[in-house]
């Protein structure tokens, strides 16, 4: 596995007027050699007024943040160009800059401003897009994503997971450092900005899961009678619900239905563990699994028809496959002492998963994100933390984001490609853990 | 504020304990913390939570000189932990006659209790709830096994999410592979 670090960059990302605490630090530990090499200049200013950010920094950090490019610094730029005429590509070819974005930002009135921005093929001399959007004070940074989720699809031809969010939980520990309190459910943007807060707890929360249009997350709770209850928030209002379903016990690790009406649960009772399917507009429920072992850790495939389930029937939990309806079930995993929490990627090819592999030197089992393509049944570790978990696909599928703990035994978030070839780690003050990805196009 | 901090439950119990006022006060708050809490129906759902914060635990503070005793302070009643091993839910032999004790005691009063179920950290977090369920399910049963009535007892699991001790390593990881009897 690559090792090479490729960009060491501390962003100490400064808070803003609406947030009010820190905020997630992200720094890349591994990069690819073969990241494409780009130059993403500072954008011209037209009128007086100061936009609130710097476009080209934000777009630079998203794309670098990818491990696939290589942005110029902007004190190695030979020419800073913000026009199309203005640009003379040998000085970017010199710098061996293969795509070139510049633009300007034109202050229109009050809080808005017009952004047009243009990319080239530095070798072709070819304009290779042209576009206009307009941002205002207060979504800058969103349209600085945008310009970064267009670049990135324009030169890999996949859509870009900018302008998309991340889920996570912090619990912070009391002041003799003994026991956990405070646990947290934040959102925050994907590069770190813009956290909130949408629920603090005494009680732990943890398994927060993205409806598909973005609007709602479900997570599990103990405030009610302090027992283990799926809620559903919405998280734009802030309006939450105990999900109630007609079985008795205790419910947990809840996932939507690709087509967000049905929310796959596990059920707990009488020390069993099941799988049930809430239809969330009639109410009614389906069983899906029944074994003395323990199911849970429900993952839809993309296609809405299967679901992909952790169990220990035979001994040690592993991933099994069953249909959304129930019925036979097939076992996936076989590889590594423990296979668990399945992830399934956007197009359905792929699972993550967390895999368990005995160190052989300290024999002890150290749990590590691991990919498998479903159609050869390979599976390839990403990972190498001793007790990495919870893994969740960028929307786009490029990366997963993850949760590790440090050498000192600290939680962190952390993200990887699907390849293995980039990582990076996302520090924040508390413990922070149970990282989700959110879709794509979220209002 | 919605939730009661349970810091402050476990601070006022504390300070209840020290002055001789007993635990019924965090009883009741414990109670009112319940409502509601039957959406699902089950008998052990039903059952009202006399539980005790789950900090309150952790108080071997000094016995405060009380002319009543608590029998739930002393002798076997006042060990409330079951320990496990890794990835298990078997109850061993030295925790029964602990949990007899316990069992004889709920019968002959019949309180209500809560039976915690916990996890060390190894494994995934929803796995380790549906374990932690298993362990407080496996001390539920000799609990009923041995008198104790169905609506006397309910459980929850706080799978890894509520360690005792947050240490990395085997010693911390055997403190928290538990179940706990919350009174």
């Amino acid at each position: 596995m690559l090792r090479k670090p490729f960009i060491s960059m501390l962003l100490c990302l400064a808070t803003s007027a609406m947030t009010h605490a820190a905020p997630l630090t992200i720094e890349i530990t591994q990069g690819v050699e073969t990241a494409l090499p780009v130059a993403i200049v500072p954008f011209g200013l037209q009128g007086a007024k100061q936009p609130p950010d710097d476009i080209a920094k934000i777009v630079s950090m998203d794309l670098a943040r990818t491990g696939r490019f290589d942005p110029l610094d902007e004190k190695d730029m030979l020419a800073k160009p913000s026009r199309p005429e203005d640009i003379k590509y040998q000085n970017w070819r010199l710098m061996q800059r293969e795509a070139l974005v510049i633009g300007n930002i034109k202050h229109d009135a009050g809080d808005r401003y017009s952004i047009s921005f243009w990319l080239f093929d530095v070798y072709k001399e070819a304009q290779l897009a042209a576009f206009n959007i307009t941002g205002t004070e207060s979504n800058f940074r969103a349209a600085a994503h945008k310009i970064s989720d267009i670049i990135y699809e324009k030169l890999t031809g996949e859509p870009g997971a900018f302008s998309t969010q991340i889920a996570y939980i912090t619990a912070s520990q009391d002041k003799n450092n003994k026991l956990l309190k405070d646990y947290s459910l934040w959102i925050a943007d994907a590069d770190g900005y813009n956290p909130q807060v949408l629920l603090k707890s005494k009680e732990p929360i943890y398994s927060p899961a993205w409806s598909p249009d973005g609007q709602k997350i479900a997570y599990v709770s103990h405030e009610r009678g302090k027992q283990q209850r799926v809620v559903i928030q919405e998280w734009s209002s802030g309006a939450r619900k105990v999900t109630t379903v007609p079985v008795k016990g205790r419910q947990s690790a809840p996932a939507w239905s690709p087509d967000g009406k049905k929310l796959a649960f596990t059920n707990h009772k009488d020390g069993n563990a099941e799988i049930y399917v809430l239809d969330l507009s009639s109410k009614k429920v389906r069983q899906i699994t029944n074994h003395w072992a323990i199911e849970t850790e429900a993952a839809w495939t993309p296609d809405g028809e299967s679901i992909i389930f952790t169990s220990d029937r035979g001994g040690r939990p592993q991933l099994y496959k069953t249909s959304a309806n129930g019925g036979a079930v097939t076992r996936l995993t076989f590889e590594g002492t423990e296979n668990a929490r399945a992830a399934v990627s956007p197009d359905g090819k792929m699972i993550a998963m967390v895999t368990a592999i005995r160190n052989d030197a300290t024999n002890r089992l150290e749990y590590k994100i691991a990919v498998m393509e479903l159609a050869t049944g390979y599976l390839n570790v990403l990972t190498d933390g001793t007790l990495d978990e919870s893994p969740s696909f960028a929307p786009n599928g490029s990366m997963i984001i993850y949760a590790t703990t440090t050498r000192r035994g600290r939680g962190e978030l952390a993200a990887v490609s699907v390849d293995g070839s980039v990582r990076q780690s996302l520090a924040y003050e508390d413990e922070v853990r149970e990282p989700a990805w959110s879709p794509l196009n979220k209002k | 504020m919605k939730i009661l901090p349970m810091l402050l439950v476990a601070l006022l119990s504390a300070v209840l304990l020290l002055s001789g006022c007993g635990t019924t006060g965090e009883a009741e708050q414990d109670q009112g913390a319940v409502e509601g809490g039957a959406a699902a129906g089950s008998a052990e759902d039903a059952a009202a939570s006399a539980a005790s914060a789950a900090d309150a635990q952790a108080q071997p503070m000094e016995q405060p000189k009380e002319e009543a005793r608590d029998p739930l302070e002393e002798g076997l009643l006042a060990q409330r932990v079951v320990y496990f091993d890794f990835d298990s839910s078997v109850v061993h032999d030295d925790s029964m006659p602990m949990l007899k004790a316990h069992a004889e005691y709920l019968v002959g009063n019949g309180n209500t209790i809560t039976v915690e179920g916990h996890c060390d950290e190894r494994g995934t977090r929803e796995y380790n709830i549906a374990l932690g369920e298993r362990r407080a399910d496996a001390v539920r049963r000799i609990l009923l096994a041995n008198g104790v009535s169905a609506s006397q007892i309910k459980i929850v699991s706080y799978g890894e999410e509520r360690p005792a001790a947050l240490g990395h390593d085997e010693q911390a990881w055997a403190m928290n592979r538990r179940s706990e009897l919350m009174y």
